[in-house]
């Protein structure tokens, strides 16, 4: 992709907001006991997702993890009805059978998110032997924590992938925390992107926070891939302002701690870098009224969709038309 | 001119990637021709991109395998022995299964696996297990087992062509089994059962390298006046209920015969649902022969002594008929 232009990089900083409201709502009606299991939340690391997805197109394929809300939205499923999904209704991505840690939606090329950390690394390779076999130039993206590469399958992934120069993404979000405990309580290794060199995989380390410096990496590494390289580990420094699921009280974090995760919010931080290009206050205020308005009034239209009819509860366990679109 | 059920496979699997360039096969040294020589020449023939040899990653590779079934190929993935179905269950239980369901019926996963299993030559513990009972208990997969050369060309075929994913179990005893393969031979359709030797007295259901054992008892047991009925089930998830109803309601006593220990086993599944739905028609309790609870032990009169044989089924057919 080119430089983006001004009016591009206020088209992501509401996006970045679009996902922030919306994982607001989420916090608010699953404290409302309105969301059945337990939602991750992704506060804190919109601008990886933003700065990723932005630059895919409609044919390219998305994996996450159960921390997958932002990455589904910006890669283009529909506010309600992934809100909906997350709410168990009809009308949902997956008509109420995934939630919030299985969300698919294929005519957007997400292809899915898991509930097991390190579980979609693999699918994702797989997605990208597909292109690779069937001579498509799409590419795949798989989006994961610092918590996955303890996995003996996030290991055996990065080896095949390389071996075989499959066109996909490797995205971790870096976000020093696995689940309640700190990475250095998981591992000796401080930087996930040291994992990349032993199997002779491109890397880079970046600041997750800061959308511009995603966008170039991302934009770098998409590039290599759609130049036919091989897979690519783009490993983004971020920070999880939220906790691992909602309700969690943090009690592992310090104040001081949560006040500097505060000031590194990627959202104040893209506004901050706007102010300077000359974009006034009011702009920016506009535009996260106009993302807080889109949201709530997919909230609301998803809150009032139907229950899934109890009787269609064995639906889906074996055959039904697949989407030719993906399917192929 | 008989072929072996290592060359029917390699024969149905030939055919299939010559008919659909979806058709992909993987695992480990496949390219070569696997472990038992069941892929041999298909990477010459069909191009190496089309039979590709993997890395010793189970679970990697049943990731890839099912990623790349969600988008567009339809992958053979070898799993050398299911014993080491055990490092690929995460994927194959938490997503390949699932995926169906869990997408709303907007994804599927073409995905067939091919394993070998059983006890035979001193392969011992690690290398000889029954372990279909595991993935019975897992809704949105298909296990299927078959019993010859020419019911394993059909039923891989019928397999591949299915859209879901499938365990496909091959027993390591049948694979030097030869049979003529019929010049059409029909693609049994997957869930449906067989009638291997029509009976009146006794319905003895098995499957896999079982059902030759059980037309053994079956052949010993004509001589002493019992005539008994064999099926084979083919495919034991789905269960093909209709085919064990119309035998049982003609021979009313039931033995069910596998390798597999009998706790939580297939038998114990097909007891219970005969007990719930033809309790009426039973003569006798329904009875299971199996291997006893313990490992498969490596010496010869060892592993010999555990598994079960003609003679077990001859005694436990009689014993049910007196």
């Amino acid at each position: 992709m080119t430089e983006p232009t001004l009016s591009d990089w206020k088209a992501m900083y509401r996006a970045l907001w679009r996902i922030r409201l919306f994982e607001g709502q989420v916090q608010r009606f699953a404290a409302a006991g309105e969301i059945p299991g337990f939602p991750h939340l992704s506060t804190g690391q919109e601008a990886v997702a933003v700065g990723v997805c932005t630059q895919l197109e409609l044919e390219d394929v998305l994996f996450t993890s159960h921390r997958g809300h932002g990455h589904v939205l910006a890669k283009g499923a529909d506010l309600e009805a992934t809100f909906a999904e997350i709410l168990g209704r009809a009308t949902g991505l997956c008509g109420g059978r995934g939630g919030s840690m299985h969300l698919v939606d294929a005519v957007h090329g997400v292809l899915g998110a898991t509930g097991v950390v390190a579980g979609n690394l693999s699918l994702a390779a797989g997605a990208a032997w597909a292109a690779q076999a069937l001579g498509r130039r799409n590419i795949s993206v798989v989006f994961f924590g610092d918590g996955a590469t303890g996995a003996g399958a996030f290991h055996e992934t990065l080896n095949l992938a390389a071996l075989w120069h499959l066109p996909v993404l490797f995205v971790c979000e870096n976000n020093g925390v696995a689940e309640f405990t700190t990475r250095e309580e998981h591992s000796n290794v401080k930087f996930v992107s040291s994992f990349a060199a032993p199997y002779d995989i491109a890397t880079k380390t970046i600041d997750g926070n800061d959308l511009p410096a995603v966008f170039a990496a991302a934009g770098e590494a998409i590039g290599t891939l759609r130049g036919g390289a091989g897979p690519y580990l783009l490993e983004c420094m971020t920070f999880r302002m939220a906790g691992h699921y909602v309700g969690d009280s943090q009690q592992y974090r310090t104040k001081d701690e949560l006040a500097a995760i505060r000031e590194k919010c990627p959202i104040e931080r893209l506004g901050r870098v706007l102010l300077a290009r000359g974009v006034e206050q009011a702009t920016l205020d506009a535009l996260g009224e106009s993302a807080k308005a889109e949201v709530l009034q997919a909230v609301e239209r998803a809150r009032a969709a139907p229950h899934p009819d109890p009787a269609t509860v064995l639906d889906h366990v074996y055959r039904s038309p697949a989407l030719a679109a993906i399917q192929g | 001119m008989q072929h072996t059920f290592i060359e029917i496979l390699r024969r149905a699997l030939d055919e299939e990637l010559a008919r659909d360039p979806a058709v992909h096969l993987l695992g480990e040294d496949v390219a070569a021709g696997g472990a038992f020589g069941v892929t041999k020449g298909l990477a010459q023939k069909h191009g190496a991109t089309r039979v590709r040899n993997t890395p010793i990653s189970e679970a990697a590779i049943t990731g890839l395998a099912t990623g790349a079934a969600l988008c567009g190929l339809k992958p053979v993935l070898e799993i050398m022995f299911i014993d080491f179905a055990t490092l690929a269950m995460d994927c194959l239980v938490n997503q390949t299964a699932k995926y169906r369901y869990m997408s709303g019926g907007q994804l599927a996963v073409p995905l067939v696996v091919r394993t070998q299993a059983g006890a035979a030559g001193g392969a011992a513990a690690q290398h000889s297990q029954s372990l279909e009972s595991w993935f019975i208990h897992v809704p949105g997969l298909i296990v299927v087992a078959p019993s010859t050369p020419v019911e394993a060309y059909g039923l891989l075929k019928s397999a591949i062509r299915l859209g879901e994913p499938v365990l496909f179990i091959e027993h390591k005893r049948l694979y030097t089994m030869k049979e003529e393969l019929p010049e059409t031979a029909a693609l049994p359709e997957i869930g449906r059962s067989r009638i291997a030797r029509s009976g009146t007295d006794v319905t003895l259901i098995a499957y896999s390298a079982m059902v030759q054992t059980a037309l053994e008892a079956a052949q010993s047991l004509e001589g002493e006046g019992i005539s008994v009925e064999v099926i084979d089930l083919r495919t034991l998830l789905p269960l093909d209920m209709a085919t064990i109803a119309a035998s049982v309601s003609k021979t009313h006593r039931v033995l069910i015969a596998h390798e597999a220990v009998l706790n939580g086993g297939m038998g114990a599944e097909i007891a219970a649902r005969i007990g719930e739905e033809l309790f009426d028609e039973l003569d006798a309790p329904v009875m299971r022969v199996g291997c006893p609870f313990s490992p498969i032990p490596f010496a010869p009169e060892l592993e010999r002594v555990l598994l079960p044989g003609a003679a077990d089924l001859v005694r436990a057919a009689k014993r049910m008929c007196q």
